[in-house]
């Protein structure tokens, strides 16, 4: 079978606007503003966060867990040579600090988190006590 | 400085095309800063996601037009719980005013940023006029 990847494409922007801003993710209590925007996935029993932050670099961002609640902050910074005359100018830049909180336990000492072409990946494996158990049917 | 300020969240930007695209799906439009050294001309451009081997740059008739796919093969096994934001190929062109030199355009990828460096042709860089 061949596989259209225009529709894979389709189905996965269908999917993520089905989930748009569900009620699932709570805000955090330390960290205020809504930079980065962030999607959540669940892929097996695990979660992944991934949010897109072109332009920040590696060194300027932290990702700090505590208990269920993670948090992404940072700096972006958007220079110019001090000689160039400005045609347009679209691009952001400026400080961020977000946190948001999990409905779910996760294991904080096996979180995981990847950086690559401006997009954010925080893998958080669920705590072992928290994954669901299957009660055979008797 | 940008950089005390807060930054603000935006949406990505749709792109509404003039001509039709041939495959469903939704593009979108990279943020873009570009600005004009005496020598060349830079395009800055937010394409949070794409790779190396996805992108595409032309420079015809004095348009310049930059595309950029997304491997959603990436999302494969993942099950969306929340989300805020949707993925998609960017897609933008430009209409230049100044003449480049096309054998010296150079293109850099770095953190999801695309800075294209466009060197003006020699006829175009500004002459000096010794008046008599």
């Amino acid at each position: 079978m061949i596989m259209d990847p225009f529709d894979a494409l389709s189905s996965l922007q269908q999917a993520l606007d089905a989930f748009r801003a569900s009620d699932w993710l709570t805000t955090g209590p330390s960290g205020g503003g809504g930079y980065p925007l962030l999607n959540v996935f669940r892929k097996g029993d695990d979660f992944v966060i991934v949010a897109e932050a072109p332009g920040v670099r590696k060194s300027d961002l932290t990702v700090e867990v505590k208990g269920r609640t993670i948090r992404l902050a940072g700096t972006k910074s958007v220079a110019y040579p001090e000689k160039a005359s400005l045609h347009r100018r679209e691009r952001l830049g400026g400080r961020f600090d977000r946190a948001v909180t999990l409905p779910v336990e996760i294991d904080a000492d096996g979180v995981k988190a990847e950086w690559r072409d401006g997009v954010l990946a925080v893998f958080l494996p669920r705590a072992e006590r928290d994954k669901p158990k299957s009660i055979p049917v008797a | 400085m940008t950089e005390t300020q807060e930054l603000a969240v935006r949406d990505k930007k749709e792109l509404v095309s003039k001509e039709e695209k041939t495959v469903p799906g939704r593009f979108y439009v990279p943020y873009a800063d570009i600005y004009e050294t005496d020598d060349a001309l830079t395009v800055a451009m937010e394409m949070a996601g794409v790779e190396k081997k996805d992108l595409s740059v032309a420079l015809e008739d004095d348009v310049l037009r930059v595309e950029g796919r997304i491997d959603f093969g990436k999302y494969e096994g993942m099950e969306p719980v929340y989300t805020e934001y949707n993925v998609g190929p960017y897609a933008r062109a430009f209409a230049l005013s100044s003449k480049i030199d096309q054998e010296k355009i150079s293109a850099q990828l770095e953190d999801g940023v695309l800075t294209l460096t466009l060197p003006k042709a020699k006829q175009a860089e500004p002459r000096r006029i010794a008046i008599g």
